[in-house]
């Protein structure tokens, strides 16, 4: 894990500012899965129309990153940038305009999940690199038990356990987190 | 599909492998290339102030946008074409 993987969203933001390549990447990588869910699960893009709004959000944050006021709110100023270019994409590609409730409709629970799941991905960083690897494997890669275990030199049988202690490291990560969160 | 949220305990296993499976990850050759967004402006920018001190140079790269940008070891996209001729 490097540092700039666990330097915060405004620290980032700073580095990117003084033109720091390396950390350029590690926002891209950051926010990479938070952009493409929001164009393909909220407002349902096609691969096409996904990667182009995915090229674009990074190509206009990498623009304006010099208006963003507040660096610590870089992640609703991308999430609403993708919203943006999301509905303007498929204003582009609809005949009639096209009515902006229905467009929202839906919309901004599934953001509110994106956003708890971005939470979860930021808690993993804190993880240590065996526990984020195994649960990645399992979770976001499908992997079964025996592929896991060969990979990672593991008998099968302790994988199920490893995973578990796994995720309940990540809960405390997670309700840390909740409660040193200040009341809004 | 809605993540399922308990009550009585914020976070439990299901919850939290719901949430991971939520966001599947970006295909890695995007990743790439918004990942090499600097370098490739910083490229654009050299082939432009290049043009702007050279008018035949200018001409030459506006015939064969494409081409400037490969030899510039840039990957010719539509969007990378079309921000070489804004630049120009």
């Amino acid at each position: 894990m490097t540092a700039l993987s666990t330097a915060t969203d405004a620290g980032l933001v700073a580095r990117c500012r003084d033109g720091d390549d390396d950390a350029w990447e590690e926002l891209v990588r950051r926010f990479s899965r938070y952009v493409l869910a929001i164009a393909q699960q909220a407002y349902r893009l096609s691969p096409a129309d996904a990667e182009d709004v995915f090229q674009e959000v990074f190509a206009r944050t990498y623009e304006r990153l010099g208006d963003l006021r507040n660096d610590e709110a870089v992640r609703p100023w991308i999430a609403q940038l993708t919203r943006r270019l999301c509905i303007d994409r498929i204003r582009a590609g609809t005949r009639e305009a096209a009515d902006p409730e229905a467009l929202e409709a839906g919309v901004d629970d599934s953001l509110d999940q994106l956003d708890e799941a971005l939470s979860v991905q930021e808690a993993m960083l804190a993880m240590p690199d065996n526990c984020r690897d195994i649960l990645d494997r399992f979770f976001r890669r499908d992997e079964s038990y025996a592929v896991i275990g060969t990979a990672l030199g593991l008998p099968s049988g302790t994988i199920a356990s490893r995973i578990s202690r796994c995720l309940g490291k990540l809960r405390d990560q997670l309700e840390g987190r909740e409660h040193a969160r200040p009341p809004s | 599909m809605p993540v399922p949220r308990h009550e009585y305990e914020m976070y439990d296993e299901e919850r939290i492998g719901a949430l991971l499976r939520a966001m599947p990850q970006a295909p890695e050759a995007w990743v790439l290339t918004a990942a090499r967004l600097p370098a490739t402006r910083r490229a654009i920018e050299q082939i432009a102030a290049l043009a702007g001190a050279d008018a035949t140079f200018r001409s030459q790269t506006l015939e064969d946008l494409e081409g400037a940008l490969a030899r510039a070891g840039l990957e010719a996209s539509p969007a990378l074409v079309e921000h070489l001729r804004d630049r120009l």
